[in-house]
């Protein structure tokens, strides 16, 4: 896979160019958001929510659903979006969003959304939470999974690398690191700011089964996490090769993109007419 | 008191589903009974302070209740975030012990002195506090963890410490203990963990002098007895708090802020004694900085005297 793995990746169909205008939908109601950080996301929490994580809308704290913490936090846009497509939220909450009495801030807040795990938005807790999890399921004896998922600058926290060691430690096979690898962070490249190669070296290295995937490429996503535990005595990693921005052109692979605070009625039909 | 705090997690442990122990890197074969009866509530994560709360606050999300040690710098400072986010934030039932709070480690300098765990765990919305007296309080302490139902910070004595507290005391998460009585108009001496004890002995001394002195044991800084407080300080001619921690944000300032905002132009005067606004520089053991920062029972009764006249 090329560094960037951005060359192959095929046009995004139908579906995940509405669930990219749901997240305008987002940015609109609340006239801000991490824009670059969830259109990467997109595909990575379709193809968790559609077809790997079981869960039910209507029972959210279901003992046996699978667990998924997005860690990486303020890609929240991308999950409120899935939670409102399942029918955890109402859709029109999208349009509330960061607004005083909504219940969709800027970060997830477990207490206040159905359907999320863990409050995230201080980066580098999730994993550490997730091996908190995946240690319950064991303790308890279910077979609930646990899936975190992190941003690539998240990583740089040496707290993601000690929860790694503990997830090695233990063997949890039924924890799964997911990496939304695009490349940039907010202050620029991530290999200009904090070179995180040989990323998958470094998962293996901490005695997780990683493999690698273009994390727009909604068949291959499928393939690699119906694949899942890829080894059954060892925690498990994805590295997905993403864009940040991804479906915006104009947006994309734009560190400027990571936030926007000022999100305005032209600035949205802008990136309507993108996603078109 | 560090190993009856231990020691009773695998009791507790044995009665109830919910306990797990989880240390960093701490003596070999610590609780080694409990690893070998339940391995599988049993963990010893390394020196990962982050991780370990992050980890505690997972298992706690699913119904479990970790009771996490290390040396309370360390359960502190170094994972505070952590603290903040993932247990207090969340509300979650996990118990921190500090190993060696206040100046236990005095021969080990400032990296491993506890002075202001009890100030920076008490701002945070959701956590508890609690120093007991002695390793008797720390049993009935233990007992009480099970029905508490958001994160606790107990913080570790030195061990060995004399035993002052009372069973016919009982004992309550939040609930002072009105440890020795005075008339009205007396001096009220109010203390957390083993500050109580020296302000019982200063107390002896003081009554030797003809000042008679009451002491409260506030044992639980967070939530504090504002009944308790407000009741000793009311018929109170001197109020003073003693703290094996430093005066900015501790114990002292917990009860001069009740009582400002309670008592307004009726507060009666107030001695706080603690440490200063800065690392100490002394080696030795606890009693030499006890010395140090005048909080020996002859040195809390001088000071009182003084403030007397």
């Amino acid at each position: 896979m090329d560094g960037q793995g951005t060359d192959r990746v095929a046009a995004l169909d139908q579906r995940s160019i509405d669930l990219r205008r749901l997240i305008v939908r987002g940015l609109e109601g609340g006239g801000r958001g991490h824009i670059g950080s969830s259109m990467s996301l997109v595909e990575i929490l379709r193809v968790l929510y559609d077809d790997v994580l079981r869960f039910r809308p209507d029972e959210p704290k279901w003992p046996q659903r699978d667990r998924m913490i997005l860690s990486k936090g303020h890609g929240c846009l991308a999950l409120y979006v899935m939670l409102a497509d399942k029918g955890f939220i109402p859709l029109d909450t999208l349009d509330t969003f960061c607004r005083r009495d909504s219940i969709l801030g800027g970060h997830p807040e477990a207490g206040k959304i159905p359907g999320v795990e863990a409050s995230t938005g201080a980066l580098g807790h999730g994993l550490s939470v997730g091996v908190g999890m995946a240690l319950a399921a064991r303790m308890q004896g279910r077979d609930s999974r646990v899936f975190v998922v992190m941003g690539d600058g998240e990583i740089n926290e040496g707290s993601v690398w000690e929860a790694a060691l503990s997830a090695g430690k233990h063997g949890l096979s039924n924890l799964t690191a997911i990496v939304d690898y695009n490349k940039i962070q907010s202050a620029g490249p991530t290999r200009e700011i904090q070179d995180l190669e040989p990323l998958l070296d470094k998962w293996r290295a901490f005695n997780f089964a990683a493999e690698e995937v273009n994390g727009h490429d909604v068949a291959a996503l499928r393939d690699v996490m119906n694949r899942l535990p890829f080894d059954p005595g060892r925690p498990s990693a994805i590295i997905c090769h993403t864009v940040k921005g991804k479906g915006i052109g104009f947006a994309e692979n734009d560190a400027s993109w990571h936030h926007k605070a000022k999100v305005g009625p032209d600035m949205v039909a802008q990136m309507y007419a993108a996603l078109e | 008191m560090r190993m009856t705090c231990l020691n009773m997690i695998h009791t507790l442990a044995q009665r109830d589903p919910r306990p797990v122990f989880i240390g960093s890197d701490l003596s070999p074969g610590l609780l080694g009974a409990m690893q070998k009866e339940m391995p599988k509530r049993y963990y010893m994560e390394g020196i990962t302070e982050a991780n370990v709360i992050g980890m505690a606050a997972g298992m706690a999300m699913d119904g479990f209740m970790p009771y996490v040690n290390t040396i309370a710098t360390f359960i502190t400072r170094r994972c505070y975030e952590q603290v903040a986010v993932d247990l207090c934030l969340h509300n979650l039932p996990v118990r921190l012990i500090g190993n060696g709070g206040g100046l236990v480690y005095a021969p080990l300098g400032p990296t491993h002195l506890a002075i202001e765990d009890i100030a920076i765990m008490r701002v945070l919305p959701n956590m508890a506090v609690v120093a007991v007296c002695d390793a008797e309080e720390m049993v009935r302490l233990m007992d009480r963890t099970l029905d508490w139902p958001g994160p606790l910070y107990i913080r570790l004595a030195k061990g060995g410490d004399p035993v002052v507290s009372d069973a016919r005391n009982g004992f309550e998460i939040g609930k002072a203990i009105p440890m020795r009585r005075a008339k009205r108009g007396g001096v009220s001496l109010m203390a957390t963990g083993v500050m109580t004890t020296n302000c019982l002995a200063a107390a002896d001394i003081l009554e030797r002098d003809g000042i008679d002195a009451s002491v409260l044991h506030v044992h639980t800084v967070k939530p504090l007895d504002e009944g308790a407080v407000l009741e000793q300080a009311a018929d109170a001619r001197l109020v003073v708090t003693v703290e094996e921690g430093v005066a900015v944000g501790g114990f002292g300032s917990a009860v001069t802020d009740l009582l400002v905002e309670r008592l307004a132009r009726s507060m009666p005067p107030m001695l706080r004694l603690a440490l200063p606004d800065a690392f100490p520089t002394k080696y030795g053991v606890q009693n030499d900085q006890f010395q140090v920062f005048g909080l020996t029972p002859e040195q809390i009764a001088a000071s009182v005297r003084s403030a007397l006249t």
